[in-house]
């Protein structure tokens, strides 16, 4: 009667110690450049070397530049961490994905699409949204440098032991419908806060029907609900995504793999500690108007009203609007919109790439909105490329830049200015995220694309 | 080894402001340090300073009212990023503990990893230290790590706070998960051989 989730975690507990803090075993580690060197700095003043270097990979991601990757970085201070991030994957025998390099991209979209990433692992990285390699049946969750140093050093994390939740979303999705909808509705109704604590897990007949990436979209955004992590169970989808990947096991090894991963479930009768469902019929093409990805609503619907709130979240609620400059009561549809940006971790796949570009193909961008469109790694760049993908963005009026976490949080020159609002297929809406005082409204490759192609918050399905 | 925590009595500064995320605590473009120093100076910076850097007068932490070494937040506190520069950023700034009635998971254990010390309070508890402070800035927290208390001092407001036991002892010790989980490397091994 046990859950995916106690499975996995049990199977790589080395000890408990006293109270319940468990020294985990962490199967992958993945680390980028900017929650590593404090750690790395850590090992080097205890005098310990890395414990399982070939266990760890490295990607420069956060503030790579998006455009002319072949020459060097010229903000010295990005410049400095990628060239440390470099030097100590030298110093201690770590498999690096250097900038400009086939393999190099997002580290949580390169570690399922190399075949890093596989069923019933442990993976941390320094970064919240490693709970998007869930989505392959793993347990992986974000970390702070301290715990980093921990997995350097050790292979190992203490951590105590999240409690578990099951998130099911039944039926059938509407047309129109993509997965960031599905996950920005359930933290619509969650809130914030509402898996903080535990370690969830997304199933039920519409998250089974998801392709693989479209399942990296739900499970990235848990965190987003405060959940430690989001996990789906692998099924025959999770092994045709994986077969033949560069690092995924191959030949015999691969059958014997698949007949062990096939094993990687819940038990029929495995309680969870809290569970909910969704009516996936309920969901539709979804827009964020606030600056927490809980304040989320359909793209047709207008901003919830404040009436009911306690006092001290009506003074929270009001500081948000404020900030974006909307009232109670208006609807989201028609408001103009300056900036689209496409990519992240959440939505910078190849899926997201075809669903946008399909949409705006034979369309125009609009006037005066600056888009960009930012592959989640140099492998969809390519695809990108071999499909006339990017044509056809040309041809619309768009350019495909080069992968990097962009302005998803805005560490490189990809920022949002000021007061200007952006429709976004990335994960946070918070305040200044995007640039200081940038206004980001979070949204799938569909919303983005009509809003793209016309200017103001359209409802994809009336733009057919 | 960190410095020890054993009590801490203190005025607040208070922010009533709910989910307060680790973009606001610290922003991303503020991460491009390689070292723990120094993120004390930008902690809630875009909520601090102007665009040219002058302190805005209506923040919290520029009024020469609010001091102290208590930063007491609205519930959801630290969610977001796994920054754990939001950590050093506070404690860079001179807290040592953080008080609210809700804090996001990633938050608290780096806090923990620190020698910050996050305490979860009830939502009254919340709501009368905001009034409390407001009222009167001199108010006090005082906070008891070994008997896990803590009190509104000259109120009926006291709870006890949990911690995980093994936490508390690092925190009370100044004790460092990295030196526990190298002294253990060879047990490690072991379970990497049967595993």
């Amino acid at each position: 009667m046990n859950t995916l989730f106690d499975k996995i975690w049990d199977a790589h507990t080395v000890r408990v110690i006293d109270g319940g803090s468990c020294v985990l075993y962490i199967d992958r580690q993945y680390i980028h450049e900017v929650t590593s060197p404090q750690a790395f700095a850590g090992l080097r003043r205890r005098g310990i070397e890395v414990f399982r270097p070939q266990q760890v990979t490295a990607s420069p991601d956060h503030n790579i530049p998006t455009t002319n990757q072949h020459l060097p970085i010229a903000e010295p201070q990005s410049a400095e961490q990628v060239a440390t991030l470099v030097k100590n994957c030298a110093e201690n025998g770590i498999t690096i994905f250097p900038i400009g390099e086939e393999h190099n991209g997002i580290i949580h979209v390169i570690g399922p699409q190399t075949g890093l990433t596989q069923p019933g692992m442990t993976i941390v990285c320094g970064d919240s949204h490693t709970s998007t390699h869930g989505a392959l049946g793993c347990v992986a969750f974000g970390i702070g440098t301290s715990e980093v140093e921990m997995a350097l050093a050790s292979q190992c994390i203490l951590q105590s032991k999240p409690k578990s939740m099951r998130i099911n979303v039944e039926g059938e999705l509407k047309e129109g419908v993509c997965s960031k909808d599905i996950i920005l509705y359930i933290i619509s109704k969650l809130g914030t806060g509402g898996g903080t604590g535990h370690f969830v897990e997304f199933a039920g007949s519409a998250i089974r029907s998801l392709s693989m990436e479209a399942r990296m979209t739900i499970c990235n955004m848990s965190i987003e609900m405060g959940a430690r992590g989001g996990m789906i169970a692998p099924d025959q989808t999770t092994f045709d995504y994986l077969k033949g990947r560069e690092f995924a096991p191959q030949g015999d090894e691969w059958d014997a793999a698949v007949e062990r991963w096939s094993k990687l479930c819940s038990d029929e009768d495995a309680v969870f500690d809290k569970e909910v469902t969704f009516d996936a019929a309920d969901i539709e093409p979804m827009i964020t108007y606030g600056t927490n990805p809980g304040m989320g609503i359909a793209v047709s619907a207008e901003i919830p009203s404040s009436k009911d709130m306690d006092e001290a979240s009506k003074a929270s609620y009001s500081k948000a609007l404020a900030y974006m400059g909307f009232a109670e009561g208006e609807k989201m549809e028609g408001k103009a919109i300056d900036y689209v940006f496409v990519g992240s971790c959440t939505n910078g796949r190849i899926e997201d790439l075809r669903a946008f570009a399909h949409f705006v193909k034979g369309k125009r961008k609009a006037e005066g909105v600056t888009a960009w469109i930012v592959p989640g790694s140099k492998e969809v760049e390519r695809l990108a490329i071999e499909e006339g993908l990017r044509d056809i963005l040309h041809e619309a009026g768009f350019e495909l830049r080069q992968p990097g976490c962009s302005a998803c949080l805005a560490m490189n020159d990809d920022k949002i200015p000021a007061g200007k609002y952006c429709v976004a297929t990335s994960n946070r809406n918070f305040e200044g995220r995007q640039g200081p005082d940038s206004r980001t409204l979070l949204a799938g490759p569909l919303v983005a694309a009509a809003a793209a192609v016309t200017g103001v918050i359209t409802d994809p399905r009336k733009l057919k | 080894m960190r410095n020890k925590f054993t009590t801490l009595c203190s005025t607040v500064v208070p922010l009533p402001i709910e989910n307060i995320d680790t973009d606001q605590i610290i922003p991303a473009r503020f991460l491009k340090a390689t070292t723990r120093e120094g993120f004390g100076e930008n902690l809630f910076r875009d909520w601090r300073f102007d665009k040219e850097g002058n302190p805005k007068a209506d923040f919290v932490m520029n009024s020469p009212i609010y001091r102290g070494q208590i930063l007491v937040a609205g519930k959801n506190f630290g969610c977001g990023s796994s920054r754990e520069h939001a950590a050093w950023a506070i404690e860079g700034a001179g807290f040592h503990a953080v008080v609210s009635s809700f804090f996001a998971d990633i938050f608290r254990n780096n806090a923990l990893n620190n020698g910050l010390l996050p305490v979860t309070i009830s939502d009254e508890m919340l709501a009368a230290i905001f009034k409390a402070v407001e009222a009167d800035p001199s108010a006090e927290l005082k906070i008891d790590l070994q008997a896990q208390t803590i009190e509104l001092v000259g109120s009926d407001f006291k709870e006890s706070f949990e911690i995980a036991p093994y936490k508390k002892e690092c925190l009370a010790n100044g004790y460092d998960d990295v030196d526990f989980l190298v002294s253990i490397r060879s047990e490690i091994e072991a379970f990497e051989q049967k595993k």
